[in-house]
Order: C-alpha cells, then sequence, then structure tokens
C-alpha cells in the first residue's frame, strides 16, 4: 500500500463523517467532510508521526498541511525530502 | 518527594487491609471495623477507590459482595501481577494523573514495590486508614454536586464504553444511538464551586492549566466585559455533569478567550469542538475577531493541536510557551448533528416564555 491509501485508510476510518455514505476523496477537505475534533486531531498527527518516521513541528500544524490527503502527502513529501 | 496533589483515586490492597485475614487461609475474614464509614465518606467527597490485591478474582469479589461494598470500588486488579502494574492499569482506566493516586496496604513490600515504580505515589500502612479522613490531600476543597456523584459517572462511562467496544458499525453511527444533549450557559452562582474544581482538575484539554478562585470567577461572571460559560452533557446514560467551561472577554476589537477547558471523560464526544463553534459563532456576529490565550504545558499537547486544526494561529509567542493566537473566522465547523445542541440564547427564550 503507498502513502496516499494508507493516509486514505487512516482518515476513512477515524473520521466521524457528516454523511453515512461519504466517499473519500484525494482533494476533499477534510474538515468540511466530517468532524475534526481533538481526539482525531491528535490521532491523526501521532499516526503520522510514527507511521512515517517524522515530527511534525508545530510550525506545520496549519489547517492547509492537513484538510486533504493530498495535502498531507505534499507535507510528507517536503519533510522526507522526496523530489518528484 | 512531597505529595500535594489532591487525591482522586485510592488504591486498597484488600488482605489484613481491607479486611482481617487471608482469604485464601481457612479461618473467616472480617471487615475491619470503621473501614466502610471512610470508604463512604470519602466517596461522598468525590475520590475514587479502587483495588490492587494478589487473590483469586472471583472469590475476592464473592467476599466484597458479602460485605456489600463491592459497588465502591472501579476497575479492580485483583490477580497475581505487580500492584505497580496493576495501579498503571487503573490509572489508564480513570485517565487520571499518577500524581493523584495513593495506595494504601499492609505489607512493607508491596509499599515499597509501588514507591520504586511511581514515585509519584503516597502509599500508606493499612494501620493507618482511618486518619485518611483528615488528611488535607483527601480534603477537596468544594464538595459539589458532581463529586457525590463521579463513581456513579465513571460506571455509567463503563457501561458506555462496554456499548461502545460492542457495536459494529462506524462511529457516528454509534455516536448516533446515545442521544446526547450538550447544554451551554452562562455561569450562575450555582456553578462556580464546580467551575473552580473544573479548573483545577483538567489537565489535557486546557488552554492554560491556570486555576483560577472562587471569587475570581464569581466577579468575571458578574462582569459586563466578560462572558463565563459552563456546558453540561447529558446522554442515554446519565449525565456527565458539567464539564466544560470557557471565560470570554470582551473588548472592542475583539472576543478574548482568556480559558477554556473540557473534562477528559467526555474527550470522544466532539463537544469541546461544540463549545468553540459557539464562541467563533458569537464572535463573528459580533463583527469581532476571536483571540485566544494559550499555555503549553507538558500535558496540553492535544489542546494546542485543537485550536491550531480550528484554525487558529499563533500572533504571540513569548518562547516560554505563552502564547496569543487569533483566528480569522473563515471557518467554522458545524455542530455535529448527533449531538442536540442547547445554547445560552435557547435558554433565555425558553425563560421568557414560561414568565409569559
Amino acid at each position: 500500500m503507498n502513502q496516499k491509501e494508507q493516509v486514505r485508510q487512516f482518515i476513512e476510518s477515524n473520521l466521524i463523517v457528516f454523511e453515512d455514505e461519504a466517499d473519500l476523496k484525494d482533494d476533499d477537505n477534510i474538515f468540511q467532510l466530517g468532524y475534526v475534533n481533538s481526539l482525531f486531531a491528535m490521532k491523526l498527527l501521532n499516526y503520522i508521526e510514527s507511521e512515517f518516521n517524522v515530527k511534525i513541528e508545530t510550525d506545520e500544524m496549519d489547517i492547509k498541511n492537513f484538510s486533504s490527503v493530498n495535502n498531507i502527502i505534499a507535507l510528507l513529501d517536503r519533510k522526507l525530502g522526496v523530489t518528484e | 518527594m512531597t505529595f500535594s496533589k489532591e487525591v482522586k483515586c485510592i488504591v486498597w490492597d484488600l488482605d489484613n487491609t481491607i479486611w482481617e485475614g487471608v482469604l485464601t487461609e481457612p479461618e473467616d475474614v472480617k471487615l475491619k471495623p470503621g473501614l466502610i464509614e471512610v470508604i463512604k465518606e470519602l466517596d461522598r467527597r468525590g475520590i475514587l477507590h479502587s483495588i490492587a490485591s494478589k487473590n483469586n478474582y472471583e472469590d475476592a469479589w464473592e467476599q466484597l459482595k458479602t460485605f456489600g461494598i463491592s459497588e465502591y470500588f472501579l476497575y479492580p486488579e485483583i490477580h497475581w501481577d505487580t500492584k505497580s502494574g496493576s495501579i498503571s492499569r487503573i490509572r489508564e482506566n480513570l485517565n487520571i494523573g499518577i500524581d493523584t493516586i495513593v495506595f494504601i496496604d499492609d505489607q512493607p513490600f508491596e509499599r515499597d514495590e509501588v514507591s520504586s515504580v511511581h514515585t509519584e505515589v503516597e502509599t500508606f500502612d493499612a494501620v493507618d486508614f482511618k486518619s485518611l479522613i483528615e488528611n488535607p490531600r483527601f480534603l477537596p476543597r468544594f464538595i459539589t454536586e458532581d463529586s457525590g456523584r463521579r463513581r456513579l459517572m465513571y460506571q455509567e462511562e463503563m457501561v458506555r464504553k462496554k456499548d461502545e467496544e460492542g457495536y459494529k458499525g462506524p462511529q457516528e453511527g454509534f455516536l448516533a444511538t446515545l442521544n446526547m444533549e450538550f447544554a451551554i450557559s452562562e455561569a450562575k452562582e450555582e456553578d462556580l464551586q464546580r467551575a473552580v474544581e473544573l479548573t483545577e482538575r483538567t489537565n489535557q484539554l486546557n488552554a492554560t492549566g491556570r486555576t483560577y478562585s472562587y471569587e475570581e470567577l464569581q466577579s468575571y461572571m458578574t462582569s459586563d466585559g466578560h462572558k463565563l460559560y459552563i456546558c453540561e452533557l447529558t446522554d442515554k446514560y446519565g449525565s456527565y455533569g458539567k464539564i466544560g467551561l470557557a471565560l470570554v472577554e470582551i473588548t472592542e476589537g475583539h472576543w478574548h478567550l482568556k480559558m477554556m477547558l473540557m473534562s477528559c471523560r467526555v474527550l470522544s464526544r466532539s463537544v469541546g469542538t461544540v463549545l468553540m463553534t459557539y464562541i467563533m459563532n458569537q464572535a463573528k456576529s459580533e463583527g469581532k475577531k476571536l483571540r485566544a490565550d494559550f499555555k503549553q504545558t507538558d500535558r496540553n499537547k492535544m489542546m494546542y493541536v485543537t485550536y491550531r486544526f480550528s484554525n487558529f494561529s499563533e500572533l504571540e509567542n513569548d518562547g516560554q510557551g505563552n502564547i496569543v493566537f487569533e483566528n480569522d473566522l473563515t471557518q467554522i465547523q458545524p455542530f455535529p448533528h448527533y449531538i442536540k445542541v442547547e445554547l445560552p440564547e435557547d435558554i433565555i427564550e425558553n425563560s421568557t416564555l414560561m414568565v409569559k
């Protein structure tokens, strides 16, 4: 499974969504799709840090960096120094 | 080591501590005279009881039932593992700080074993159990309605957790079955003792960790320049009690959130987000910006993340953990549909209706 699928699966199984049948696409804004509560926010950070072995700095905890699967992957790419 | 934190839970040994004698030996055990009174009094003060005993679980629990006191003990650890391990699990189950737990046992070996692992856990010799009543660590400053109901609330929580684990299907489906009602209201005189207690007892979901005195909160409650909100959550199992608090200072250009906290008992229910949404909407409707004081502690990272994910950005940071956040109020999460939210405005409307 690639990073993107891993992140998408994590969000799908942990986010409390507004619509029962919501189908999470990589560009969907997860803050509009579901309730980003304290527990979810913390779980998501811990998941990313432990799964991809990175440390999210406080200045990176911006809503923009976490608002979609694609944005999370972009943040990871920047942190892991991946070049296209 | 000096111990000063108000005690939230006392962990009892059984043999020769709760009762006289040893359960695995042939003679009958007898409840220690005066013990029930101590347990009931501490329970009334909102101090929880648990057990760390080396015994066979079924036999020991039967014996506690026979004595009519089993209902007082939450998350009992009765088996042959170390008592330090038992205390770790009790701490995890209750989700309280290790420095708010104490341990009582007749055997010096067990007390030392616990102390060696948990230096912040004060231990007591079983012979001294009567003195606990007078010990200042066991004397909460206020005994509120919530203190008296605390054990019951944890017991309701145990049923909730069991049902939640047994629920097959998505999380939002389970939440919808709870019939949650979340009431936000402006604090009244009778809420203030509990409000003080919340500032003292809440560590994880606490934006500043600052404690407030009764008089301070009273002056904010009556001040025209401030709003003091208190929240209660109820579901089909019962009330979680008053579990959230927020203090807002209203200035010319801003709503300034001076303090916000939410009991960790309601962590998985999204109600912190509900209170935040309400405050954001209020500030926005008055055409003001929202600012918030924050103090980073070693316990409240989750609250920091909550603020950041609610679209707050750092306006000031002194490098010592003191932060002022600002929110442009362009992104506000709606209320979750599975929670019925009652707002201060609703309460005012209701009371006017009643007057009419």
